[in-house]
């Protein structure tokens, strides 16, 4: 294959946009994508698109497990088993990636979480962490970060109301989020009976309500890379669909289109990449092997690599790779795999019988959030627990087949089963906590031994469970969303119980990160602050994979921060001087 | 051919089979005063069509061994399909049945069958091939999605599911207008099916033109 000047693997939220950047710096860029083509106008069509069963259940987006999976255990002393079937999280197999099929909530971290190690420690003393926790620094400050956030909003599109511009507090935004530069590019979403409810109570016990922010279009909206999103109509069949109206900002509404345009992008699905290959030295990427849809594997030169996948794959490249030390949790050292984290959540249920609700209008991440229980709002001192949550009240679009919470005592089915859906589908309020997950020693990433994909490669070994500090935040906040589910007066509540095992079953979030950490110490992390190897300085692993830990929000938006970051980097420093840049 | 003419043809399921599922279903989610339950909604015939999809044969899982049980928190671990688990999982219960009752599951009066299900769900009941309660949570996961799919895989027939608990379905384009609004929006539902088949109406952007129903719930 002819040489390009930058291989992107991946056409997800960072792929698009690293390919992107880099194509308008004048690079000839090419994309590898493992899943296949994707044309929205025909693949995505109403009323098509509105179809649980076969995008909630069944899906073709996701990916397909039969070639490639993981496997998991909950600890060291178990053998690990393959994931044979979709459950917890769903990454995407196609061109959009994950992204494409995400919900759209669209929250930046808080400037805390990226010093939390500094921060805590600080603020209450040494020993505050855990003694098995190993979450970290990220080598970057809010400040360095903030004009990211800003313009990864203005391709996407992102909705929402400022609560501080430049360090000024404003009504109506959140007040603990981090010092803006500028309003959100779209206004906030309008406020729905149920998050009325929320904001009546919350602001009765002394909180502040703000409508969450959101990457469904609040307008028409043109945006930085001249591409128009459509407003978005409230339909619902947001997470784990692709919107027909390209009303929800993904990689194939915000970005590819103007990518495509360019003569020197070129895009190839249905190449899966299997390595990434080094000269003699192993300090030089020479670019990449990849198979593709028919079984041919093929070498592709390039001067840049740019690792843009899923967690998981970022991190199974470089083990298979031979890049960076493989992380020994035994000794702790090594670093590739190490830092696995995923993040915590939680609900309140609130049954009225005296009020219903249009539950199925929504969609586009419309909330009514609070902040006031995340990052260094909360004086810890005497809580014993490092992170936090926020909380709200989402209007998703609650469809009928996973969408019906019940009051507790419930039977599973019959008579009164059945009873019991039709009168609460349209009668509750879901107080959802969505919380931080710390890292330690003893979960981590790294290659199976036994198991292995549709190449004959080894799968990713997953090993997590929950630790104490976790299961004691969510246990503090549930008590705080009881207290807000009572003050809105429901006629019943209940709140779910604290899992005390993590299992791989029942859907929580796409939301698993870590395993190629930044950071701004080779011994701790796999990627300096640049998201740039410290092995092989031509090599660009960014994504969910380098975040030491999971703060409270959904992480998509960091995400694609830290790809409009280390396309910078690559743009104005690493073009002019090739060579490590930390 | 019309769609009411493939109602009751089944492209995996054997007779016996679909005596077993309409019995067992109809005591999962009865038909009552509240409305159809899931044998009159079709959800055997979604089983079926399920069965012949790719899901029928786990086409998109992963299916290499060593095959291990592990715990509950690592997930589906059985080397048998749906389609293994619903052929193998019937003969076998249909066999105990007979055994404890002398008559196939179907046979059993209504409260004899929930005494069956109760104990298939807490995997009380020994079967030689397969967990029951593996069998039982895929029953049930299964007559929930066709009670509330779109009516296109052959259940959830005339939107029982939908009206049931007040869902519209395909959502209209006039949505957002009501998204702060606390006035309920009630409308008959529309589906893909109903769409597809011109018993509804979609605009240009394929949302469904919903008709409204009264504020009662009557028309």
């Amino acid at each position: 294959m002819k040489p390009v000047d930058a291989v992107v693997v991946g056409s997800g939220v960072v792929g698009s946009i690293m390919a992107m950047e880099l194509a308008n710096a004048g690079l000839k860029v090419l994309c590898l994508e493992r899943g296949r083509m994707i044309d929205p106008q025909t693949d995505f069509v109403a009323p098509d698109t509105h179809d649980e069963l076969k995008y909630d259940r069944h899906s073709d987006i996701f990916q397909n497990l039969s070639r490639e999976t993981i496997t998991f255990r909950n600890n060291m002393g178990q053998t690990a088993l393959p994931m044979r079937e979709l459950g917890s999280f769903k990454p995407g197999e196609m061109v959009g990636g994950t992204a494409a099929h995400w919900g759209g909530n669209a929250r930046r971290f808080l400037p805390h979480d990226f010093e939390i190690r500094s921060k805590v420690t600080e603020r209450y003393g040494k020993g505050f962490f855990p003694e098995d926790c190993t979450a970290q620094d990220w080598g970057v400050t809010w400040d360095e970060i903030e004009p990211y956030y800003d313009m990864f909003e203005c391709i996407y599109g992102v909705h929402g109301k400022a609560g501080n511009l430049n360090g000024e507090i404003q009504p109506g935004g959140n007040p603990h989020e981090g010092p803006r530069s500028r309003e959100y590019p779209n206004p906030p979403t309008h406020r729905t009976p149920q998050g009325e409810v929320f904001a009546n109570a919350v602001s009765e016990l002394g909180y502040v309500p703000f409508q969450g922010p959101g990457a469904g279009m609040t307008q028409d909206y043109q945006n930085l890379y001249k591409v128009m999103l459509l407003e978005c109509n409230r339909g619902g069949f947001c997470s784990s669909h692709v919107c027909s109206q390209g009303a929800k900002a993904n990689p194939l509404s915000a970005v590819l289109p103007a990518l495509y345009k360019k003569e020197n992008f070129e895009l190839r699905p249905l190449c899966n990449v299997i390595k990434v290959n080094t000269d003699s030295t192993g300090k030089q990427a020479t670019g990449v092997t990849y198979i593709d849809a028919r079984g041919r594997e093929v070498e592709q030169p390039a001067s840049i690599v740019v690792l843009a996948t899923y967690c998981f794959n970022n991190t199974r490249l470089l083990l298979l790779s031979g890049i960076g030390r493989p992380y020994d949790p035994q000794t702790g050292r090594g670093v590739v795999g190490r830092n696995y984290s995923y993040q915590t959540g939680g609900r309140v249920h609130a049954f009225f019988d005296d009020r219903e609700f249009n539950p199925f209008i929504g969609g586009g991440m419309v909330n009514t959030s609070i902040d006031d229980f995340n990052g260094d709002v909360i004086d810890r001192s005497k809580l014993g627990f490092v992170g936090g949550a926020y909380v709200n009240v989402p209007n998703s679009g609650a469809s009928p087949i996973k969408s019906k919470p019940l009051p507790h005592g419930t039977p599973r089915w019959g008579a009164e089963w059945k009873k019991a859906v039709a009168q609460n589908y349209r009668r509750v309020i879901s107080v959802s906590l969505h919380g931080s997950c710390m890292s330690y020693r003893d979960r981590y990433l790294d290659l199976d031994p036994t198991y292995k994909d549709a190449n004959g490669l080894p799968l990713l070994r997953m090993t997590f469970d929950w630790h104490e500090n976790e299961r004691k935040m969510l246990a503090w906040t549930y008590e705080k969303c009881v207290e807000i589910a009572k003050a809105m007066k429901p006629a019943r509540y209940h709140a779910h119980a604290i899992p005390t095992k993590y299992s791989i079953v029942p859907y929580q979030s796409t939301h698993n990160v870590g395993g190629a950490v930044m950071g701004s110490d080779p011994s701790t992390s796999v990627v300096n602050k640049y998201l740039q190897s410290w092995d092989v300085p031509n090599l660009f692993v960014v994504g969910g994979s380098a975040f030491p830990q999971n703060a409270a929000q959904g992480p998509t938006e960091t995400i694609g921060m830290l790809a409009c970051w280390a396309a910078d980097g690559i743009k104005e420093n690493y073009l002019r001087k090739p060579g490590p840049m930390a | 051919m019309a769609e009411s003419e493939l109602l009751n043809a089944y492209g995996y399921l054997t007779q016996p089979e679909v005596r077993f599922l309409d019995a067992a279903v109809e005591r999962l989610i009865p038909t009552d005063d509240l409305g159809p339950g899931a044998k009159d909604a079709g959800v055997t015939c979604f089983i079926d069509r399920q069965l012949c999809s790719s899901w029928g044969s786990h086409g998109r899982m992963y299916r290499s061994g060593p095959w291990l049980e592990g715990t509950p928190e690592q997930g589906f671990q059985s080397r048998l399909t749906p389609q293994e688990i619903y052929r193998i999982g019937i003969q076998e219960i249909n066999a105990d049945c007979r055994g404890k009752y002398e008559r196939p599951f179907d046979q059993l009066q209504p409260e004899r069958r929930d005494e069956v299900l109760k104990a298939l769900e807490k995997g009380e009941v020994e079967l030689p091939s397969l967990s029951s309660k593996l069998f039982f949570d895929l029953l049930w996961r299964n007559t929930e999605e066709g009670f509330f799919a779109d009516p296109l895989y052959g259940g959830n027939r005339g939107k029982a599911g939908w009206k049931l608990v007040g869902f519209p379905g395909v959502p209209s384009g006039a949505y957002k207008e009501h998204l702060g609004n606390p006035e309920l929006y009630r409308a008959e539902p529309v589906s893909i099916l109903d769409i597809r088949m011109k018993q509804a109406q979609a605009d240009a952007q394929g949302f469904a033109k919903h008709i409204m129903l009264k504020q009662d719930g009557g028309k």
